[in-house]
């Protein structure tokens, strides 16, 4: 069995992304594209909420890949400090546009799916709360990516603040929770007994989250793979300048 | 360390050192909220807790770029970094003087604030105890932050995106124990927390700022 560590090697994660870029990003279109048409066209109203529920298809999905985003670029950055692969950092710098993106999907559904039930687009829930302030986190690591010219010092300074961000990102979460009470529902996948969602609900909802997770990969294979051809080019037009 | 120290205040009450600037834009951010909301003392003295508190983050933030950039700019920056003090505590040291010089003037002007704020009178103790404990957090997060941003040529704009949404935490647990003082409920529990972020900072980020100094000298 191949060890994971020779896929920091980027001829081999090229090679492996090549084709696994493409079948996940199909993948995850024919999952989202089931899940929402099974979920939005042949499952029942809610008794008091209506259609309206059926947001919950996108928003659980994409909050979810929001905080696993975030998780990711963690265990990316750990990677690149400890072992220092370049395949490491250049995927946590390509995991984070699509964090943001996903952080604010789920931050316009809920908002969508409030108005009509919370009767307000926006209140300042615990929950609502920590997302926006997730992606001020994700903005500020973006912003240092695009600020430094050398790669290595960028890739090092944004794994340090993602680090020290992880820590206040989980502060801030319960920083929220203290500083007011929510609106927003539990968990929608809880397990408790009288809690637990109808089984018409879950299959869909378990096809969208499979395939947001496809989703979120076939998007940072593809962010990472251009990030490498780009170094790949930076380095080429070097050795031409050096050569002239 | 000491003549580390000495040197930083030294050069932050001196003339151009910018001490006061912060009390300044404090005293004014206190005096442009209320010709912005209008002079109702009781709506004044409902969110004069977190106008005092919002108005130490951002004193704070403005006075970062004091903390390493102009040590950077002239080369003593390198120089501490090869002396046989540990970086660590070079960056401690700098935060422990960008407090005294910003957050303790800060949480003893605050209270004079306040009354032009119309906090409640139960208030008053807790915004100073308040302020004092959670004001060494603010430098040392602003210390690590400014050590992130220290090479960049307009690190001032970057540097707040990095550092206000450090502050989050700290600006909820200082601004809820005054809150909770000035209504007259028990202001412990929060004052716990806001210390207990500040042991912390003060524990742990040394090493994130000296290695993220590191970087940036290398």
């Amino acid at each position: 069995m191949a060890s994971l560590w020779e896929y920091a090697n980027p001829v081999k994660f090229m090679r492996l992304s090549g084709w696994l870029m493409p079948l996940s990003a199909v993948l995850a279109a024919a999952l989202i594209g089931a899940g929402l048409i099974w979920g939005l066209f042949f499952t029942a109203e809610d008794y008091r909420m209506g259609a309206s529920v059926k947001i919950i298809f996108l928003h659980v999905p994409s909050a979810l890949m929001a905080i696993n985003a975030w998780a990711m670029m963690l265990i990316a950055s750990l990677i690149w400090l400890i072992r220092r692969h370049h395949v490491s950092a250049l995927a946590a710098k390509a995991a984070a546009p699509v964090g943001a993106a996903m952080t604010l999907i789920a931050l316009l559904t809920g908002a969508i799916w409030g108005q009509p039930m919370w009767g307000t687009w926006w209140a300042w829930d615990p929950r609502l709360t920590s997302f926006l302030i997730l992606f001020l986190f994700y903005l500020g690591y973006i912003a240092l990516w695009s600020a430094i010219d050398d790669p290595d010092t960028a890739a090092d300074l944004t794994s340090v603040l993602c680090l020290v961000g992880s820590v206040f990102a989980v502060l801030s979460r319960y920083a929220a929770i203290f500083w007011n009470q929510g609106l927003h529902q539990g968990a929608s996948l809880s397990v408790a007994p009288g809690e637990r969602m109808d089984l018409s609900y879950r299959m869909p909802l378990y096809l969208c989250m499979i395939g947001f997770g496809l989703l979120f990969l076939a998007l940072v294979l593809a962010g990472t793979r251009t990030e490498i051809r780009a170094r790949r080019a930076r380095a080429l037009l070097t050795r031409e300048r050096a050569r002239a | 360390m000491i003549a580390l120290l000495i040197r930083d205040l030294r050069l932050a009450f001196r003339a151009g050192g910018g001490f006061g600037l912060g009390l300044g834009f404090f005293l004014i951010l206190a005096v442009l909220v209320p010709l912005g909301v209008g002079p109702d003392p009781a709506t004044l003295g409902l969110i004069a807790p977190g106008i005092l508190w919002v108005g130490a983050l951002l004193a704070c933030l403005l006075s970062l770029d004091r903390i390493f950039a102009l040590d950077h700019e002239d080369g003593s920056l390198d120089l501490l970094a090869t002396s046989p003090i540990p970086l660590e505590g070079v960056v401690a040291i700098k935060a422990l003087a960008h407090w005294i010089t910003t957050g303790l003037p800060l949480a003893l002007a605050a209270p004079v604030l306040a009354i032009l704020l119309n906090l409640a009178t139960p208030g008053f103790g807790v915004l100073i105890v308040s302020l004092v404990l959670g004001t060494p957090a603010l430098s040392m997060i602003g210390a690590f932050g400014a050590a992130l941003t220290v090479g960049l040529k307009r690190g001032g704009l970057l540097m707040s995106l990095l550092v206000l949404p450090l502050y989050m935490p700290t600006l909820v647990f200082g601004a809820q124990a005054v809150t909770r003082a000035a209504q007259g409920l028990d202001a412990v529990t929060p004052l716990l927390l806001l210390a207990g972020i500040t042991a912390g900072s003060v524990a742990l980020l040394p090493f994130a700022a000296a290695f993220a100094l590191r970087i940036n000298l290398r």
